[in-house]
């Protein structure tokens, strides 16, 4: 049923009025044509589709619209600030944390929030959060490497 | 539209088959704005008529300069992560003496790339980049003439620094790049031979870059095929039968066409569900009922293998040299053991897409390919266009391995686009990419050897079923063996194609894993009966600099440490690997701690790029080593998705350990596969040297490992 949800996108208020059921996958990519945000598996096993919303890593492909009204989306996107990018982002660049680049934007967002609650997070921390996103080009160690950079500089306040 | 099942074995990457040369005239219709120098055009009119085509001798194809200097690299291979978007710019900068920073990658565009056979087989640095290299050397070469005929200075006075042409010790007599080409056709013929740089003239090459498409690809700004948006374009959803010998009896879309804003479109074979949302066109396309006769499943991946033994196949001989059966008789122990691996998926994070926009008798087509140009074939074909009224672009492709060198989803939305006369694309989900992938063919290899009281190898029986032959010959020293493949044309129940390292993962795995057995018959260190038996330079070389990256010490097998080694040569390029396992006993988990990989590849133009191949083959190849297996019956795909099919993830990883050999070889060979097929042989080598029992068949599942032990 076509309902009009509002919600925050990259900080942004915006509304949507389609059918709320959608995945927001779905909308983000065609409706709203942000196509940072990947389709990989369709059922949540990947983790390409991740966003965060109200900080917290979801998988947006298992995300109605309808769970998302009046919350804060951030997709990868919205990550860079004025043009300069993350400090996640930039980590992944400066450690060649990728290949093909398809799962990048998920790794990305997922790091965020695990940063975000967790400030300092060991490689272990950092492997169990990251376990469930998926890459088959095998950048793994150097994503990990990435995100450890990141997470010190963050901490740095830089 | 179905591929036939071994369609893509032909693309063993041994031999160009080559289609379509690129004349003359095509040169200078496309080429006509900018700077065209003519060279002899004879070889590929040779190649024509022989029925082969190869890379074109003008450089105008592989390159153009702009009238603001920028430098575009018009090549016909694609990027899906192996990082040739910085590699071949890099060559291309070297040898025409421009900054990187100045070159465009134009890649897998079939209207002004260079053609192009496809993205696979650890060819683009090998094979295309010497090409490209001679392409840039000539066109510095010409541009240095033309610069002295302007400066009015010799020619042997003229240096040229990222595209300034300038007299030596006179930075003021200079003149660009762009000022000479500018607005200019010239028709010129390089007198003589114009040589590459050597590795003593390298700027660029050799020295390590990080990924250029990194930024782009961080920001998700990266366009992949799904990305691309027109205007009035359509997401359609196809019908898909459940089982690749499935007949469809009857059909109802009536439900399908009550959604909506869908559009149901039949064709033939072609079923499909269209709408302005992909994901309501698959919420219809579910609406669909369909009957099928799928005929009663004959072989799973169970029964897999003896049937692919009871097949009727053809022998091919490989190599032989003595006799081996008169080596049996001189052994002191002979060795009889059959290695088994199953179907393994391709797997990519983005699946098969494709846009195509057909406007009147054109088409445009957006497709993740590692094959544009027999894609423009396959959609001209379909479509009943002439190929030249095909334009096929390629965005990045969210990696490939092999798996996307067939395009049927660009028919499909070729057709489909055609019919509706708006922009379709057809994008799989992760059912229809298992379903449809050209699996890595499931394989039995046969190994009878033999040695001598010392631990010599007397004989070496070797024969291989189905993988195919890559990486089958052994390359130690042995007075009698005989390598022999086995292959039949409709062997499998449904496709199968190259992935990654085609037939080398399988073939290294079964040498390797015999060698070991070997060597613990004879209660010798594998490392040592290896040096024993290997005199090939390079492979020792790869061995020793592994050996001692790793701080190997011999011990007699099974050592319990859990240590395994494998040698192995895939696209030229040899390869040493040492891993390093735990195994659960109790559940037969296998946690790899610890790879070390050398390799020797020649000249290596991006190290870090090449690095990261390795380390990529690495943990790839822990998924064929460990848990990949297509679960099927007949031609039912029983995977759908990444619960079932369980791929490597951060949790698995080893602590890896890579080393390039600074090589004496000054060609470049392959990179994006070698490290990759010794994975296999040396966990399994790891297996046995920690719990002394051997699993002779992939994956080595927990399963497999615990039966193992079970059955000593």
């Amino acid at each position: 049923m076509n309902e009009k949800i509002t919600f925050t996108l990259n900080g942004e208020p915006i509304s949507v009025t389609t059918d709320s059921d959608r995945m927001l996958l779905w909308v983000l990519r065609t409706d709203l044509n942000l196509t940072g945000t990947k389709f990989g598996c369709g059922e949540g096993f990947c983790g390409a589709c991740t966003v965060l919303v109200d900080n917290e890593a979801i998988r947006s492909c298992q995300t109605s619209l309808k769970d998302i009204k009046g919350k804060h989306v951030i997709t990868i996107e919205g990550l860079s600030n004025n043009g300069a990018l993350h400090p996640i982002q930039q980590a992944f660049v400066d450690h060649d944390a990728l290949q093909c680049g398809f799962c990048t934007p998920g790794m990305i967002l997922n790091a965020y929030s695990m940063i975000i609650k967790n400030p300092n997070p060991s490689m272990k921390d950092i492997i169990e959060n990251m376990d469930d996103n998926l890459c088959r080009c095998g950048a793994h160690n150097r994503i990990v490497q990435a995100i450890q950079s990141a997470a010190k500089i963050m901490q740095g306040g830089k | 539209m179905k591929m036939k099942n071994d369609d893509y074995m032909e693309l063993d990457f041994r031999d160009n088959i080559l289609q379509f040369p690129l004349n003359r005239r095509d040169f200078l219709k496309r080429f006509c704005g900018g700077l065209v120098v003519l060279f002899t055009i004879g070889d590929a009119e040779l190649l024509a008529q022989r029925g082969r085509r190869d890379y074109p001798s003008d450089f105008n194809a592989y390159l153009l300069i702009g009238a603001d200097g920028r430098v575009a690299c018009l090549t016909g291979k694609i990027e899906m992560g192996q990082g040739i978007i910085t590699s071949l710019a890099q060559m291309l900068a070297d040898e025409l003496d421009v900054s990187i920073d100045s070159v465009d990658m134009v890649m897998g565009d079939t209207d002004r790339s260079v053609w192009d056979m496809g993205t696979f087989g650890s060819l683009t640095t090998r094979h295309f980049g010497p090409y490209m290299r001679k392409a840039a050397a000539e066109a510095r070469a010409v541009l240095i003439e033309l610069a002295a005929e302007q400066l009015n200075v010799a020619i042997s006075k003229l240096t040229v620094e990222d595209g300034i042409v300038f007299e030596k010790g006179n930075r003021d007599r200079r003149i660009s790049y762009a000022q000479l080409t500018k607005g200019k056709i010239i028709e010129r013929h390089v007198s003589g031979d114009v040589a590459i740089k050597d590795k003593t003239q390298y700027k660029i090459m050799g020295k390590s870059f990080l990924r250029r498409d990194a930024l782009e690809k961080v920001k998700g700004e990266a366009k992949y095929a799904g990305d691309i948006r027109l205007p009035d374009m359509l997401y359609a959803k196809v019908l898909r039968p459940p089982a690749h010998d499935a007949k469809l009896i009857s059909v109802d879309t009536s439900k399908a066409e009550k959604v909506e804003g869908a559009i149901v479109i039949r064709e033939n074979d072609l079923i499909a569900v269209l709408h302005k949302h992909p994901d309501i066109a698959d919420k219809a396309r579910a609406l669909i009922k369909a009957e099928y006769d799928t005929p009663q499943a004959k072989v799973d991946e169970k029964s897999i293998f003896d049937y692919l033994l009871n097949y009727p196949s053809e022998k091919e001989i490989i190599s032989q040299a003595g006799d081996v059966a008169q080596g049996a008789k001189l052994a002191a122990e002979t060795f009889e053991t059959t290695f088994y691996d199953g179907y393994v998926a391709h797997a990519p994070m983005e699946t098969h897409t494709a846009i195509v926009d057909v406007k009147g008798n054109k088409a445009t087509a957006w497709v993740g390919t590692q094959r544009p140009f027999a894609a423009k074939d396959s959609i001209a074909e379909a479509l009943g266009f002439p190929a030249e009224k095909v334009h096929v672009l390629t965005p990045f492709v969210g990696g490939g391995f092999g798996g996307k060198s067939p395009h049927q989803q660009a028919v499909e939305a070729a057709r489909l686009s055609k019919i509706t006369g708006k922009p379709v694309q057809v994008a799989w989900n992760r059912a229809e990419e298992f379903f449809y992938d050209t699996f890595r063919p499931a394989a039995v290899v046969k190994i009878k050897s033999g040695i001598s009281d010392s631990g010599a190898i007397v004989t070496w029986d070797y024969q291989v079923y189905f993988a195919g032959d890559r990486g089958a010959e052994h390359f130690y020293e042995i007075p009698n063996y005989s390598t022999s493949s086995y292959n039949a044309r409709g062997a499998h129940p449904f496709a199968t194609g190259p992935w990654r390292a085609p037939a080398n993962n399988t073939n290294t795995f079964a040498r390797e894993s015999q060698i070991d057995i070997m060597a613990a018959k004879a209660g010798i260190d594998p490392m040592e009966f290896r040096l024993k038996n290997l005199k090939h330079e390079q492979l020792l070389t790869c061995l020793k600099t592994a050996a001692d990256k790793f701080g190997y010490t011999p011990a007699k097998p099974p050592s319990g440490r859990g240590i395994g080694i494998a040698l192995g040569i895939d696209a030229d390029t040899f390869v040493a690997t040492i891993a390093q396992v735990d195994v659960n006993r109790d559940t037969g988990h296998v946690q790899v701690k610890r790879v070390v990989c050398a390799q020797d590849m020649g000249l290596c133009v991006n190290p870090e790029g090449a690095i990261i191949q390795m380390e990529g083959c690495i943990t790839m190849g822990l998924g064929y080593a460990l848990t990949e297996d297509i679960h099927f019956e007949g031609g039912h795909i029983i995977d759908t998705n990444f619960d079932a099919y369980e791929l490597p993830r951060f949790s698995w990883l080893p602590q890896i350990e890579t080393v390039i050999i600074d090589s004496k070889d000054p060609a470049a060979h392959g990179g994006g596969e070698p490290a990759i097929i010794t994975m296999g042989g040396a966990i399994a080598n790891a297996i046995y040297d920690a719990i002394g029992v051997r699993v002779s068949q992939m994956p080595m599942s927990p399963e497999r490992i615990k039966a193992a032990l079970k059955n000593g």
